[in-house]
């Protein structure tokens, strides 16, 4: 059971029932962005704050599965109150640490090429890697984020 | 993958194939391979025959008084639909028709239909389910009133409901109108008699019912048969072609254009086969033995946690039961379920209306086949019971 229990680690359980930042935020000044999983029906809106170069607030509303809403949790803990580069470089991270390596698979997954301390508790999620379908509900929220700010007047 | 054995409860969405149909298939590839029509040597009339000899296996397996004319083969369930949108449909509906859905389809017998009311325009109404998961026959008649085709599933694949169709055709032509049925998970798990039911079209596939992928069938009337144009164009549906056109083939062949699923076809002829032999009414009771079980367990184990999303009496119902694990999201059960080798499927099956109608984004999906069994379901709970154990 040692793969399922490092899927369902603590943190992500902690975050699926205490979610950060979850609600909505008022358009404008916020901008939302809307993001879908048509293969299971997990729905997210990511509402974006942004002062000058600065991601002032972030808000998460929408329902899905533990992995899709701990990591929404998770990210918008990780970006809030960030500049919008440090925010861009997060992302980046994170989409690495989602990225199946072919050989990671078989052999014990091995984040090396991914600055596990930078990511901090964003890390819990990297057992996702071992169950590739849950990849997609993992990066809906980020792949969300970064829409939104790719949209950002 | 695991290092416990399977658990194999995802019937609903395609059936484990028996060796008999693999050998079947495999016996077609070694010996007899070779296309259809148009050969004289012996394996092509071999292969020919093959192929017509499973149609009427096929056929007369769900009751049909002319197999080898009314039974055209498909790639499967949702090939007849379209077949029977655009073939039926294109020639038989204008703006001013109706044709009478319900909220519990397969996207299959649905988005065929929306595809040709785009093109055409007609109007379509569908069929309310209750909040005890039946369909509301309360407005039939109305519903009905003008309308030209009612297309309803024979079972749902989300509920496990199972259809009045015989009162349901009665109703259709009363208010003359035809009744498609989607057999898809019906024709499986009871005896289908077209004949006794007195339906007009029936969509099914044959890797729901033990056989292979990629063949499936949509059996007409005959009556109707001969008046509807035909489908996919191309080699084996054709009388005749010139520089300046074609005339469609007579018959069944107007609808099988190109090379069909031959070997499919032989595995095919081989499920229906069994599951004649296993008899198609023990089979509905074993089933329906299981599934009590099953909805016995769950209420007993996890009365306040699991809500069945489906019928909790057994009167026509069938053996497909979607359940809602509160605080847990069907993809974290299946999760969890797939530690323990128990294959359940998360998600809207393919009815998002029906989902939507239940205000749930996704439901897990327990269903069973011939070759479930009592220890499938205690599996099944001890998993159960680690779901909820580990999201507390
Ligand atoms: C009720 C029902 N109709 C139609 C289909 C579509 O079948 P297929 O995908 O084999 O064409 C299915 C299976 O998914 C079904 O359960």
């Amino acid at each position: 059971m040692s793969n399922l229990e490092d899927l369902y680690r603590e943190i992500i359980l902690d975050h699926y029932r205490n979610p950060r930042n979850r609600g909505e935020l008022a358009t404008p000044p916020a901008h939302k962005a809307e993001g879908f999983n048509p293969l299971c029906g997990d729905e997210i809106t990511v509402y974006l704050h942004v002062e000058g170069d600065s991601l002032v607030d972030i808000k998460i509303a929408g329902h899905g599965c533990s992995i899709s809403q701990s990591s929404a949790s998770l990210m918008t803990a990780a970006v809030k109150g960030k500049p919008l580069e440090a925010v861009r470089g997060t992302i980046d991270t994170f989409k690495q640490l989602m990225t199946v390596h072919e050989t990671s698979l078989d052999a014990e997954f091995d984040p090396e090429p991914v600055n596990l301390r930078a990511l901090g508790e964003l890390a819990a999620l990297q057992g996702v890697v071992k169950f590739p379908v849950r990849i997609k509900c993992a990066t809906l929220a980020w792949n969300t984020l970064t829409q939104g700010l790719n949209d950002l007047p | 993958m695991h290092e416990r054995p399977i658990v194999y409860l995802d019937t609903a969405a395609t059936s484990l194939t028996p060796r008999i149909v693999i050998e079947s298939m495999q016996r077609y590839y070694e010996t007899y391979h070779s296309n259809v029509h148009r050969a004289v040597y012996v394996t092509a009339a071999e292969a020919t025959e093959a192929y017509e000899d499973a149609r009427i296996a096929v056929g007369r397996f769900i009751g049909a008084p002319h197999p080898a004319d009314e039974l055209i083969f498909t790639h499967g369930t949702t090939e007849s639909f379209n077949l029977l949108a655009k073939s039926w449909g294109r020639a038989n509906l204008t703006a001013s028709d109706a044709v009478v859905l319900t909220e519990m389809e397969h996207h299959a017998n649905l988005v065929p239909w929306f595809q040709l009311r785009d093109e055409i325009g007609f109007e379509i109404r569908f069929i309310k389910v209750t909040d005890d998961f039946r369909l509301d026959l309360s407005n039939l008649e109305e519903l009905l009133r003008g309308a030209k085709l009612l297309s309803v599933t024979g079972m749902s694949n989300v509920l496990g409901t199972i259809n009045p169709i015989a009162a349901l055709a009665t109703a259709a032509h009363a208010a003359g109108a035809l009744i498609a049925v989607d057999g898809a998970q019906s024709v499986a798990h009871g005896v289908t008699d077209v004949a006794g039911l007195d339906i007009d079209f029936l969509a099914f596939g044959a890797h729901k019912m033990l056989g292979p992928t990629g063949i499936g069938a949509l059996w007409v009337r005959r009556s109707i048969l001969d008046a509807m144009p035909p489908f996919l164009g191309g080699g084996g549906m054709i009388a005749d072609v010139s520089l300046s056109g074609f005339s469609p083939a007579a018959g069944i062949a107007k609808y099988e254009a190109g090379t069909p699923p031959i070997a499919e076809a032989v595995g095919f002829h081989t499920a229906v086969h069994y599951l004649t032999s296993l008899g198609m009414e023990d089979i509905a009771a074993y089933e329906h033995q299981l599934t009590a079980s099953l909805l016995g367990a769950l209420a007993t184990h996890f009365p306040e946690r699991i809500r069945v999303i489906g019928p909790t009496t057994m009167e026509m119902r069938g053996s497909v039961v979607s359940f809602d694990v509160e605080g847990v999201h069907p993809h974290d059960v299946a999760q969890v379920l797939d530690q323990f080798g128990v294959c359940v499927r998360p998600g809207h099956h393919c009815a998002k209306p029906l989902m939507k109608r239940f205000s749930l984004a996704a439901t897990a999906r327990a269903s069973f086949g011939p070759y479930s069994n009592e220890e499938d379901i205690e599996t099944l709970v001890t998993a159960l019971d680690e779901a909820v154990r580990l999201f507390g």
